[in-house]
């Protein structure tokens, strides 16, 4: 029962390298991968949540997982929708990429449901080494995601590493690799009574290290910008938020419960990685042209504020953490959905590109100005409320430093989203070389009818769950709390 | 559920506006323009009607919003509010008429754009609730920023983004405060609530107490301006468009005015003890040194944004007067700047629409050209420099006269600002209005639709000016909250010594303790 998901998400796979052999069909092999999420999503829907691992003994879904779980797979199906349109009749081969794509969405399962050190770094690598060949697919005729493909290839390597040495050192000291065991040692309850030692020390650090990796956290988030521009949209979607989304809640499950009160030096670390990476982010993305680099930078700046909720402890975090990504997944699938439906058209990637955006394409335009205003955190979008629950759950902790941090990234965030949102609203009208930008040169090209439904939902759900987001908290609450 | 109405009213009429727009511009100025009336009659009606009852609000309204942080959808009006409320639909109709002629590029945008921050600004003057204070503090601030980087002058997106970044830092400041707020009462009692009667009695240590006013104080003084955080308003104000100048100093402004009298000094009444000579010192430097830059200006959008920082410097001395005069002439000072300004706006940019520019030296002998539009000038001028009869001298009297029974220093170098506006107004009636008009200027007066807007505003300011009583009465129960709760009352004259009110009924007088 428990194990379900996975396999239909795995057969989902195999099921389209056999179709790939027989027959090569583009719209097919997408299809089989929408449907094969669907049949996951439906399965996920039936198992009766419970932190009680499987036979096996490696995956759980527990409320807090099946949230999540739910979560990346939504955000998974978005993305193919997105990647259908950008590929359609313009890859020569888009076929595998789906496949890959099934694999990836396994592994971020995988890690979502994680109870064991193995399941861990089984599913990390399985979205890891998908990812690498999806970052780098247009590599025939773009040689920039084929740089971003070989970048996330050698640093993500390395991150693996780091946590594969940093499991082995836990391991050395615990004398088991059930994350459970390592949250209750943290927890104090069981061993570790004499004090953290070096090897327990080291491990942890490594560990944060590889973890930090993957989330993009400053000083560890050299690859973020370039992959976001490298890789193709609809994949630098899936980075930011499956692909994160998966590693937070796996941290989330076992660490904020317990949070660390063992180790406080732990805590500070992670303490110093949230600051650096909001204020970082957020600078860095001040400086950034690409419309995409700035969302990769904006992304180490939201990784920032998500750690704040961890590291703030649980009493408001738990509800509060799967909110605020709820709203940031939506806010970036958004964000780059807009640009991957554009750039079937025209360049969309610097800022100027969309220089006068709202009067060629108003419904675009509004789509992706919501999105931008709820990643900024402003009223009346599930970004604002999503800042709330951190800000409050960082008041709650008294962690005065991190919340000073917090408020001076929203100043430094909120002009470089003004600024992507001033072009798109400006006219070109006061600069004659402007005047005869992008989007009159570019013949019509219509927007296709799945994607623009698809941005509609997303911004319906934003300006939703901002205006009254109590039912979905509700329904976190539940599957936090339990029922 | 009618202040629900009167909440959302400008925000739909403004959505509704805009998608008639794309048929016809002129049924969507209307639209709104009939809705601000509409929200301006609701509001007269219920200050007509309403009673002071046992519950010091006059109408509340209350729904449960995000329960598990309590937070609730709560509005309340009392005098001070509807007061406030009253001049947004007031100016924001007069800031649709001013628009009818000068903008004509995507009027549907500009209409729900104007609708939306007349909404963020009624919410801050009717919500209760603290959090639904800071989301109608932070809805205030997008579509402002559209109207001055879309519809502003030259200098726009510069003045929009620094408009943005001082007031989201300010908000922030607020959010972070009102949470600290939030969870030191909540750990103290258990209840972990956002409702503004409930916080009201919060004991906090004085040193949480001083922080968190200060959190509080210097959200709402870069709002005001305060002196130095003022230096978004210069720019915000001369490049915003016409309306947008007349909502930002008529409305915005007041926003912080308003929620240093409803929240930091209820909410922290010892910690303002500590803090009010520092602020009433930073009101002196802001009146005198506003009004200095005003009289330097040559720009006349400029020169009237510089007499914002110098008039609302008076708001601030009153208010941390803390006594009932210096409170009730904060509060009469905010409305009468908030119609005096926005009209000087308006006029201003009537001028730059008919003569493309607001240098004063380009100017010279208006008077003759368009003696309409002079004369409107030149009452607003003299109102703002605080002529007896209009309602900004007894704004001012009052504010000093508070102010003199605290520090009768700050009171005697604060009437030194009165000096400074003669002279700045002066100035500009002398360089613009009169002397030798240069070659080939023409100027078309002022039409009907501009003159009823100035009459209907000027008829308020003698209103006020000779009349100030029901407004005073008004204001009463907020004041009363404001300061009736400081430890040491410095000089608690009855109200009917001071000429200008009767000693308020307790029913009138609000829950003050």
């Amino acid at each position: 029962m428990l194990l379900q998901p996975f396999i239909i998400l795995a057969a989902t796979a195999v099921a389209q390298v056999l179709l790939v052999a027989i027959r090569r069909s583009h719209r097919a092999t997408f299809g089989l991968g929408l449907v094969g999420m669907a049949i996951a999503l439906t399965a996920l829907s039936v198992v009766r949540p419970s932190s009680l691992p499987d036979g096996t003994g490696v995956l759980a879904l527990d409320g807090c997982a099946l949230f999540f779980a739910v979560l990346v797979l939504l955000a998974a199906m978005a993305v193919l929708v997105f990647a259908f349109h950008e590929l359609e009749g313009r890859v020569a081969q888009p076929e595998e990429y789906y496949i890959l794509l099934s694999l990836a969405v396994l592994g971020a399962l995988v890690l979502v449901a994680a109870n064991h050190f193995v399941t861990f770094f089984l599913g990390l690598e399985l979205l890891s080494v998908s990812l690498y060949a999806l970052i780098a697919y247009p590599r025939s005729r773009d040689k920039q995601a084929l740089e971003a493909g070989m970048k996330y290839l050698v640093l993500a390597g390395a991150s693996s590493g780091f946590i594969l040495f940093g499991m082995a050192l836990v391991y050395a000291e615990l004398g088991s690799l059930d994350l459970r065991v390592l949250s209750d040692a943290l927890q104090g309850l069981k061993p570790m009574d004499v004090g953290p030692t070096v090897v327990s020390i080291a491990g942890a650090a490594l560990l944060i290290v590889g973890i930090a990796f993957k989330l993009g956290l400053v000083p560890f988030h050299f690859w973020t910008p370039d992959v976001y521009e490298g890789a193709p949209t609809p994949i630098a979607a899936f980075v930011a938020t499956a692909s994160k989304g998966a590693v937070l809640a796996l941290l989330m499950r076992h660490f904020i419960p317990v949070r660390g009160y063992g180790a406080p030096q732990l805590m500070a670390g992670i303490g110093v990685l949230a600051v650096a990476s909001m204020v970082g982010g957020n600078l860095l993305a001040l400086l950034q042209d690409s419309v995409k680099r700035i969302l990769g930078a904006s992304s180490i700046a939201h990784m920032g504020y998500a750690t704040v909720a961890f590291v703030a402890g649980p009493r408001v975090s738990s509800v509060g953490l799967p909110f605020y990504l709820l709203a940031y997944f939506i806010g970036m699938l958004g964000a780059f959905g807009v640009i991957s439906l554009l750039s079937r058209g025209s360049r969309a990637d610097r800022i100027e590109d969309f220089r006068g955006l709202a009067q060629t394409r108003p419904w675009l335009a509004a789509a992706m100005t919501t999105m931008l205003l709820s990643l900024a955190g402003m009223p009346l979008t599930a970004g604002f409320v999503g800042k709330l629950y951190v800000a409050a759950a960082g008041a709650d902790a008294t962690q005065w430093v991190l919340l000073g941090a917090l408020a001076m990234g929203s100043v430094i965030g909120l002009f470089y989203y003004m600024r992507i949102v001033l072009a798109i609203w400006g006219t070109r009208g006061h600069d004659p070389i402007r005047a005869v930008a992008n989007w009159d040169r570019v013949p019509e090209f219509p927007v296709p009818l799945a994607g623009s439904v698809l941005l509609s939902v997303l911004t319906f759900l934003v300006v939703a769950l901002g205006v009254y987001p109590t039912p979905i908290l509700r329904v976190i609450e539940a599957a936090v709390w339990g029922p | 559920m009618t202040l629900v109405l009167l909440f959302i009213l400008p925000l739909a009429a403004g959505a509704f506006a805009w998608a008639l727009a794309r048929r016809d511009e002129t049924l969507c100025r209307w639209v709104l323009a009939l809705a601000l009336a509409l929200g301006l009659l609701q509001t007269a009606w219920i200050w007509v009607t309403a009673t002071p009852s046992s519950s010091s609000w006059l109408a509340e309204a209350q729904w449960p919003w995000i329960p598990s942080l309590g937070i609730s959808f709560h509005l309340a009006v009392d005098g001070l509010s509807l007061l406030m409320v009253g001049l947004s639909y007031l100016l924001g109709l007069a800031a649709v008429l001013a628009s009818w002629s000068s903008i004509r590029e995507r009027v549907g945008l500009f209409h729900f754009l104007l609708g939306a921050v007349l909404t963020g600004i009624l919410g801050v003057f009717m919500a209760i609730d603290l959090f639904l204070l800071y989301f109608a503090w932070e809805l205030m601030l997008i579509p402002m920023v559209f109207l001055i980087a879309l519809w502003g002058h030259e200098n726009r997106r510069y003045a929009a983004l620094k408009f943005a970044l001082f007031t989201q830092a300010g908000g922030l400041l607020l959010l972070l405060s009102i949470l600290g707020l939030h969870f030191a009462h909540g750990h103290a009692t258990g209840v972990y609530t956002f409702a503004y009667s409930e916080l009201l009695g919060a004991r906090l240590g004085p040193t949480a107490a001083l922080w968190l006013a200060l959190g509080f104080f210097v959200a709402f003084a870069i709002k005001l301006p305060a002196v130095p955080l003022h230096t978004w308003l210069p720019d915000a104000h001369t490049e915003a468009p016409t309306a947008g100048s007349m909502i930002l100093a008529g409305l915005l402004l007041k926003t912080g005015g308003y929620g240093l009298i409803r929240f930091m000094l209820p909410l922290f009444p010892e910690a303002a003890e500590r803090l009010a000579p520092a602020a009433m010192v930073l009101g002196v430097v802001g009146i005198l040194y506003g009004a200095l830059l005003a009289f330097a200006q040559t720009d006349l959008k400029r020169l009237v944004a510089y007499t914002s920082v110098s008039h609302l410097g008076f708001v601030l001395l009153g208010v941390f007067a803390r006594n009932d005069e210096g409170l009730r002439g904060a509060v009469v000072q905010m409305l009468c700047h908030g119609l005096s300004t926005g009209a000087l706006f308006m006029l201003v940019g009537a001028l730059q629409d008919r003569l493309g520019t607001r240098d004063m030296r380009r100017m010279g002998g208006l008077w003759a050209k368009a003696p309409a539009l002079s004369i409107a000038v030149l009452l607003f001028a003299l109102a703002s420099l605080g002529l007896p009869g209009m309602g900004n001298f007894v704004g001012e009297f009052l504010v000093l006269l508070g102010t003199y029974r605290v520090s009768a220093a700050l009171a005697a170098v604060g009437s030194v600002g009165l000096i400074l506006a003669a002279a700045y107004a002066l100035r500009m009636m002398q360089v613009a209005f009169f002397g030798r008009a240069p070659e080939g200027l023409e100027l078309p007066d002022l039409g009907l639709r501009e003159r009823a807007v100035i009459a209907a505003m000027v008829l308020v300011l003698l209103w006020i000016g000779l009349f100030a009583q029901p407004v005073l009465m008004a204001a009463t129960p907020a004041v009363g909250m404001a300061h009736s709760e400081q430890g040491t009352v410095l000089h608690p004259i009855p109200l009917a010594r001071d000429g200008m009110g009767t000693v308020p009924a307790p029913s009138e007088r609000g829950n003050a303790p």
